[in-house]
């Protein structure tokens, strides 16, 4: 289904990452829908990143472990049902957990009145309905560049 | 579904083949570069049908009148020139209270049916005293006892309104409206409604929000649920098979019809094994899919779904009554068509995907508000929806034809081709052993993902153009900076404290029979799981208690997924 050809939308950004940009690509909360996380996963892994995948309704702390654990770069969670609400409480376990350098993006169905609090809390971007691949692939792998800036001027700084 | 010449009889044969083929090359002079045009089914759609793909010679066995085996033009005779479809909206936002006050406006503005959408919570089988207090409410109502449904349900009079319930395995909301009716000394016999949701299948085929137990505990509760209702509750119909969580994940609308059929199959396998009477069990069979706005592909896609339905329940299911054939369904507007860019624009779409519902001969419908894209309806968002449907009954005339598209070229011969498309879909999900083999497999989730990822590429690429995504961008109107409107926090915190005041406060003893009686009931294969959760949520369990006790006994829900 995928041809092999160069994509105009391939970002030179993502593919200067070495090794790959690493994505958890993730839902919290109590909603299932979960259509756009898996495509958002597919584009994101076609376009040389390495994705971890989970079902939907991961408890916050789990996804945290996940993080750690994996060493990802960026976590993009996807919310389709509100559960964008518990952004706050996500974003505070993370920095909790020392994951200050992640980035963090959303996907789904945000109202936009909501969507400058997320902003302030530290989501680099929300993506709504109609985002194209382009959009989305640039972003993360900037977001995935710019988090392993942030690592290396964090271990610069150890004495 | 080749062209045949043979079947254009009512034409002098050489003068249409001289139009014919002048047609033809007039028609390949001008218009220049025409690339083939493949619906979302991957048929081919030609410029132009004429007899030679549809002659009318067939019209008794594929078509027949309405009311009449195959029931292709409609199950009832009479179809909406008697009676239009009913406006069945679903709601639910915040406490049983908030819910009351709204569902009292609905009925005093004339609808006789009602609807229920539980919180986001309670699908994933938890009281309201177990999650994140900032989703409660955000997505439906917080029910979680038969106090609670009593609450909810103040002042709506059981015996005469219809009430569909959004209320997946183990049906527990049936059982706090059975546990509220027995209060209000309303006879089982006299309750009507619908589980939606009922449908496990799909679930775990497509929206993992709505399932609590294991694949295999699912099927087991289902089939005692159909017992208990046919039994206990007549006018109940226990089973709403549901194609539109597939087409909303990505499946083509002849993919969704071949599952949702296929579907329907097991579930009648499942009850007949049962013992249970096919006829008695069939009338109670309802249908609930997705109208999208591939226009003409939706209409065949129903059309041919009537035709398979009946030839499946007489011939392979054995029916004997004509009310087993009849393919009744719920249409809802696809909502994943909705763009966050320009809202109102939406409201075109929902109309357009609506008349694809009407003329398709709908028994139901559910249009989508303009800002499902955006957020949780408001009242005046919801309102449009329902004036929308208001608007096509009352003042397109739409209604006064039974089946208007039925003899086109077009729609007959692709409702043909629909038909060979779902047929051959469902010969593989029978051979892979039928539909719950192949969800346990994953087949069907495969196919799905194909097929969501196939047409993610056709919208990437630009072939389907969705005007202000990848087509006449346009700075996003103003109205989307309105406020978003969340549950009353202080009620919701007050409902979460009565809540647990209520559990501590009830007869613990009683509590625990009730629990005892329904694990024992589970781990037998001779008693009726259901009929246990009825007298659970009489005794004053909690959604949560039954649900956490069957997992136990019958396996957690987890998502089967497929690389």
């Amino acid at each position: 289904m995928r041809d092999a050809s160069p994509r105009q939308w391939e970002n030179p950004a993502m593919n200067q990452l070495s090794p790959p940009a690493r994505i958890l690509v993730t839902k919290i909360g109590l909603d299932g829908h979960d259509r756009g996380s898996r495509i958002v996963a597919a584009y994101l892994r076609d376009a040389g990143m390495e994705v971890i995948y989970t079902p939907p309704w991961q408890a916050i702390e789990a996804v945290v472990k996940l993080a750690t654990e994996e060493d990802v770069d960026v976590i993009g969670v996807s919310s389709l049902a509100t559960d964008h609400l518990l952004i706050p409480k996500f974003i505070r376990a993370l920095r909790q957990a020392g994951l200050d350098h992640v980035g963090v993006a959303v996907g789904g169905i945000v109202p936009p009145d909501e969507i400058p609090s997320l902003i302030a809390e530290g989501v680099s971007c929300v993506f709504g309905p109609g985002a194209s691949r382009a959009e989305i692939i640039s972003h993360i792998a900037e977001l995935a560049a710019q988090s392993r800036r942030n690592r290396a001027d964090d271990l610069l700084e150890i004495p | 579904m080749a062209e045949n010449a043979a079947n254009a009889t009512q034409l002098p044969l050489s003068e249409f083949d001289r139009a014919y083929a002048k047609w033809r090359s007039d028609y390949s002079g001008q218009i220049g570069n025409d690339r083939p045009i493949r619906n979302r089914s991957g048929i081919e759609v030609k410029p132009l049908y004429t007899p030679r793909d549809w002659s009318g010679d067939r019209y008794n066995d594929a078509l027949g009148c309405p009311g009449q085996h195959p029931y292709t033009r409609g199950i009832y005779p009479t179809m909406h020139r008697g009676r239009t479809w009913s406006q069945r909206q679903l709601i639910g936002l915040g406490t049983p209270a908030d819910y009351n006050e709204r569902v009292l406006r609905i009925l005093e503005a004339g609808a006789s049916a009602i609807s229920l959408i539980p919180c986001n919570s309670a699908f994933r089988g938890n009281d309201c005293d177990e999650v994140d207090f900032e989703l409660l409410g955000t997505c439906g109502t917080v029910v979680n006892t038969a106090d609670h449904m009593d609450r909810a349900l103040r002042n709506v009079p059981l015996d005469r309104i219809s009430a569909a319930m959004n209320d997946p395995s183990p049906f527990t909301l049936l059982a706090f409206v059975l546990a509220t009716a027995k209060r209000r000394g309303v006879l089982r016999t006299a309750v009507s409604g619908t589980s939606n949701q009922s449908d496990y299948i799909s679930h775990f085929v497509a929206n993992h929000m709505f399932y609590r137990l294991s694949l295999a505990g699912s099927r087991r509760v289902l089939v005692d649920h159909v017992e208990f209702c046919r039994r206990h509750v007549p006018k109940w119909n226990p089973i709403s098979v549901v194609g539109q969580h597939m087409q909303q994940a990505g499946a083509t609308p002849a993919e969704t019809m071949a599952f949702t059929l296929s579907t329907a199959v097991q579930y009648a396998q499942d009850c007949l094994e049962r013992g249970m009477d096919i006829d008695d069990l069939l009338r109670r069979f309802t249908f609930f899919f997705d109208i999208s706005i591939s226009f003409f592909e939706e209409i065949a896609k129903f059309r041919a779904g009537r035709r398979i339905w009946a030839r499946i329940a007489r011939e392979r299911l054995g029916a004997k009554d004509p009310a087993s054939c009849r393919f009744k369904f719920h249409g809802q507007t696809s909502g994943v068509e909705l763009t966050r860019q320009q809202p109102l624009n939406n409201i075109a779409r929902v109309a357009t995907q609506a008349i694809a519902g009407v003329l398709s001969g709908l028994q139901s419908m559910h249009t989508d508000a303009y800002d499902e894209a955006i957020a949780t309806p408001t009242e005046e968002s919801a309102r449009i929806a329902i004036a929308t449907q208001n608007i096509l009954r009352e003042e397109a005339h739409l209604c006064d034809v039974i089946d208007p598209l039925g003899g086109s070229y077009y729609v007959e011969s692709l409702t043909d081709q629909m038909e060979a498309e779902i047929e051959k879909v469902i010969a593989k999900i029978d051979a892979a052993g039928g539909m719950f083999q192949a969800v346990a497999s994953g087949l069907v989730q495969a196919m799905i993902g194909e097929s969501a990822l196939a047409f993610q590429e056709k919208i990437e690429s630009g072939e389907q153009k969705i005007v202000g995504v990848n087509c006449y961008q346009a700075a996003d109107d103003a109205q989307a900076d309105r406020p978003t409107q969340r549950p009353d926090a202080d009620r919701m915190r007050a409902h979460v404290e009565a809540f647990k005041a209520f559990k501590a406060q009830r007869s613990q003893v009683e509590v625990s029979r009730a629990l005892d009686a329904l694990s024992r009931a589970a781990g037998s294969k001779n008693e009726n799981v259901f009929e246990r959760v009825v007298a659970a949520a009489e005794s004053g369990v909690t959604h949560g208690e039954i649900v956490s006790c069957l997992r136990k006994e019958l396996g957690f829900g987890h998502p089967l997924i497929v690389a």
